[in-house]
């Protein structure tokens, strides 16, 4: 029954899917986890967790995100894209850990998917108020029932073939309505008869019973038929390996290679002197990302330049991102300021995220400076859509400045907006925000530098480990200095480099054809985390926290250099 | 029929509990698909095929427990702290699931599922962290161990209160079989052991057999016990929801996280000794060669 596989078959009906259900689909020996996101996109997924195995449709449907039951890995609407790993509540997971997806389409109130790649949906059915029967279950094959159901049309009638598995037709004891009937071919000796009615009845309950009584005395008088056949060997359905790189277990960093065009789809005032833009995929949906995640944007200029995606979870068909006018800039917002239309075209990079949200907190602070709300956006969607304990407090200089406003409404008392402080009133807010700490809180801040400088200061005071204290720079406004020059190893390749006074390892590396990812080039983004095997490096990033950079066993090899005479490096 | 590789064939297997078999009642089960019956007779224990009753098959009792086997048993590991005089020994149950019996050892080995499948027993959101660990695999010994397992819980045991970092160490000592000690909350320098013998009745039907040796002088023997079902009994619908119900050796069947170490040292040494039931073995990929 292979060339079935392009073919589209009803698996559920749409009643099957209620608020924050899982259904347990078949088809063709598969199985699949359906289930209706709040948004109303309907998922048909593999029903095996990548992880371990454990059906999917057990999980739990959290409205923009399915949730595994056995070690709580959360997949995202629309992609199927983890998103979050619970044993490692640090790490971003790999965004290819991606569950495989199915076709599907909801027409006459029947969900329709395909084993494979899908031929394309033709409506079998006029659109109309098809009223669904309650399916019923055969054992048998798919095709003794299909010609059983054929053979039981009212005598004298001629059944209209729709699909290779529907018919419109009567049938015999029925009420007269032209029925559509599908068989769904759940296995080789198993199908489940779906049958529609052109309208709702008059007596719905009445009619419901009647054809009930009817389709299951058929059922039992295909399966005494089938009872005498040989039973078919079960279909065996083949199982796409993971990739090789998921396999060979944990520490990948993605490249920024991809890049991916996307359709400027609203451009809008976000609070004063930001631009709000939502980048729209031009067809389907965009990659999954986690909140903190951020992407490159290629602007018109030739410039690249990072932005936070401000989106909630599972909303995965645009990213919002937030674009402060700034005259300074190194030429990045303005650009976008002026130069970008709605409707215009532009290249991002895949989503990367540096700045990840634990979930195992038993309470989460989020602190923003101005524009730095972007990332904590995202990480407020998530909390308060998982209601996660949090507070998020945003500092503007006005209420007119006050970017996105209007998103921050729905968090109601999550939130406390600062307005209008001074430095010292600033200050003295932020000591009383910190506080002291408390096992499993954690803290996130971004805004600007001055503002970070001093939270991490006034958590370091207050007892604050580290690894509770998280942040993102936009960009690295210390000083870099040059003036060194050493001997790089790279412990994989083999390779003896010489960096110079006044070059960075990172271009070294390029002009001997290593290729190394990076994003900002300035010691903030951390794409171009690299480990260090010996010797000390002279940090000059603001990525690293103090831990991190005292433990000298990673650096950034885009500002950072070296105290020692020799570097060696795992690459 | 599928039938167990010479290794796995010449191990002890675990086939009832002690008190299960009463004297001239004759017990029946299955081990490797073959009916077998355990008869406790004048002189002592008798186990055979069932269809081949003349011909008794080896016999040992051991940690309350009877073993036998189809071939050539080596001799069963050790747990020498069964024998320490104060502790408290029991047959903690034995309980059929529709699984293989390697899946049910990576379910007791896996921490991470604590605060998801045994909810404010072993593990509690949002404390979800499974810290790294270590394991090796001990050639000499045969045995995969795993040290310095750490994971906070909310109610470790029966006789512990509040939330603390519990201590595990995990031994395989047998390729259905594991031992997890853990840190005892009546007595610091001191372990509990918990032990699971899965009974391969086939592929892909185990019966788990718990064994655990307490020190623990409060807790009644029916607590204790009850404590452990219950832990068990919430394994069990996850186990039998997983796909496919056999273990997949191929290291790209399934996506591993750090957490899974010990997992993936059991799977890579389940492939050395080339461990073919209840398995999927590896077969190489022809891009891979
Ligand atoms: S099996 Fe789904 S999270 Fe582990
Ligand atoms: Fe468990």
């Amino acid at each position: 029954m292979s060339e079935l596989s392009a073919a589209w078959h009803p698996i559920a009906s749409s009643e099957d899917l209620p608020y924050r259900h899982v259904f347990h689909g078949q088809l063709l020996g598969r199985e699949f986890a359906v289930w209706r996101a709040d948004d109303g996109n309907v998922n048909v997924w593999e029903n095996r967790c990548l992880h371990r195995g454990v059906r999917l449709s057990i999980g739990i449907n959290e409205g923009a995100e399915l949730k595994c039951q056995y070690h709580g890995w959360r997949y995202a609407n629309r992609t199927a894209g983890c998103t979050y790993i619970p044993a490692h509540p640090a790490d971003a997971p790999a965004r290819r850990i991606t569950n495989r997806t199915y076709p599907v389409i909801e027409f006459a109130g029947l969900v329709w998917s395909a084993a494979g790649a899908a031929d394309a949906f033709v409506e079998p059915l006029q659109e109309a108020d098809w009223f669904a029967l309650r399916p019923i279950p055969v054992t048998a094959t798919p095709e003794m029932v299909r010609d059983k159901v054929v053979a039981a049309a009212e005598p004298g009638s001629e059944p209209v073939r729709l699909t290779e598995f529907g018919y419109s037709m009567k049938l015999a004891g029925g009420r007269g309505e032209d029925a559509a009937v599908f068989i769904q071919p759940v296995d080789a000796g198993r199908a489940v008869i779906r049958a529609l009615l052109p309208e709702t009845p008059a007596q719905p309950l009445a009619t419901l019973r009647h054809y009930n009584a009817l389709l299951n005395a058929l059922r039992e008088q295909i399966e005494r038929t089938a009872r005498e056949a040989p039973a078919p060997e079960p279909i065996e359905p083949e199982y796409e390996p993971v990739s090789l790189e998921l396999a060979t277990m944990p520490e990948l960093r993605l490249g920024t290679r991809t890049s991916i065009r996307v359709r400027v789809a609203r451009k809008y005032d976000a609070g004063e002197g930001v631009i709000g833009l939502d980048l729209a995929a031009l067809e389907g949906h965009l990659p999954t990302f986690q909140p903190g995640a951020h992407i490159d944007v290629h602007l018109p200029n030739g410039l690249v330049r990072q932005y936070s995606i401000t989106n909630g979870p599972g909303e995965q068909l645009h990213y919002g991102i937030g674009v402060k006018r700034e005259p300074e800039s190194r030429g990045g917002s303005s650009t976008i300021a002026e130069a970008v239309r709605e409707g215009d075209l532009l290249a991002i990079s895949e989503p990367r995220n540096n700045f990840p949200l634990r979930r195992d907190a038993t309470r989460t602070t989020l602190i923003a400076g101005g524009i730095g709300i972007t990332p904590l956006l995202a990480m407020a969607k998530n909390l308060f859509g998982s209601r996660l304990e949090f507070d998020f407090h945003v500092f503007a200089r006005s209420q007119q400045h006050l970017p996105f406003a209007d998103a921050l409404e729905r968090f109601g008392d999550h939130v406390s907006p600062h307005i209008g402080l001074d430095a010292a009133e600033t200050g003295r807010t932020l000591e009383e925000i910190v506080g002291s700490y408390s096992f499993a809180r954690h803290l996130y801040v971004c805004g600007p530098a001055p503002m970070l400088e001093l939270v991490r200061a006034l958590a370091a005071r207050n007892g604050w480990p580290d690894e509770a204290v998280h942040f993102e720079y936009f960009k690295n406004t210390r000083e870099i200095d040059q003036s060194s020059s050493f001997t790089v190893e790279l412990a994989r390749s083999a390779l003896t480099l010489e960096v110079p006074a006044g070059r960075t390892i990172l271009e070294v590396l390029r002009e001997n054809g290593v290729e190394a990812p990076s994003s900002c080039e300035q010691g903030a983004c951390g794409t171009c985390l690299t480990k260090v095997l010996e010797g000390t490096p002279d940090h000059q990033d603001v990525y690293l926290n103090e831990t991190e950079k005292q433990a000298n066993a990673s650096m950034l090899t885009c500002v950072s250099r070296s105290l020692s005479d020799k570097l060696v490096l795992d690459i | 029929m599928n039938r167990p590789n010479p290794y796995l064939n010449d191990h002890w297997h675990v086939v009832a509990g002690n008190e299960a078999v009463a004297s001239g009642q004759p017990f029946r089960t299955v081990l490797f698909d073959v009916p077998i019956i355990i008869q406790r007779l004048a002189d002592g224990l008798r186990v055979t095929a069932a269809l081949a009753p003349e011909k008794p098959l080896p016999v040992l009792e051991r940690y309350g427990f009877i073993w036998t086997s189809l071939g050539t048993p080596m001799p069963l590991f050790e747990i020498p702290e069964y024998d320490e005089a104060d502790r408290r020994n029991m047959n903690a149950g034995s309980l059929g699931v529709a699984v293989s019996a390697p899946r049910a050892i990576e379910n007791f080995l896996d921490m991470g599922h604590f605060p998801y499948v045994h909810t404010d027993i072993l593990g509690a959101e949002p404390h979800t962290e499974v810290k790294e660990y270590d394991v090796e695999v001990s050639a000499e010994r045969g045995e995969v161990l795993a040290t310095r397992c750490r994971f906070f819980q909310p109610r470790a045991a029966t006789s512990s209160a509040g939330g603390q970092e519990v201590e595990y160490v995990y031994r395989v000592p047998h390729p259905y079989c594991s031992v997890l000690y853990k840190s005892c909350p009546s007595d610091e320098n001191r372990r509990d052991v918990i032990a699971i013998f899965c009974q391969p009745v086939g592929e892909e039907r185990i019966v788990a057999h718990m064994l655990q040796s307490l020190i623990d002088d409060v807790s009644t023997i029916t607590d204790m016990r009850r404590f452990q079902q219950t832990i068990f009994g919430q394994d069990k619908p996850i186990l039998e929801n997983q796909y496919p119900k056999k273990l997949p050796l191929d290291p790209r069947a399934e996506t591993p996280i750090r957490a899974d170490k010990s997992a993936i040292a059991y799977r890579r040494w389940l492939s050395q000794m080339g461990v073919n039931y209840g398995v999927i073995p590896l077969v190489p990929r022809v891009a891979d060669v």
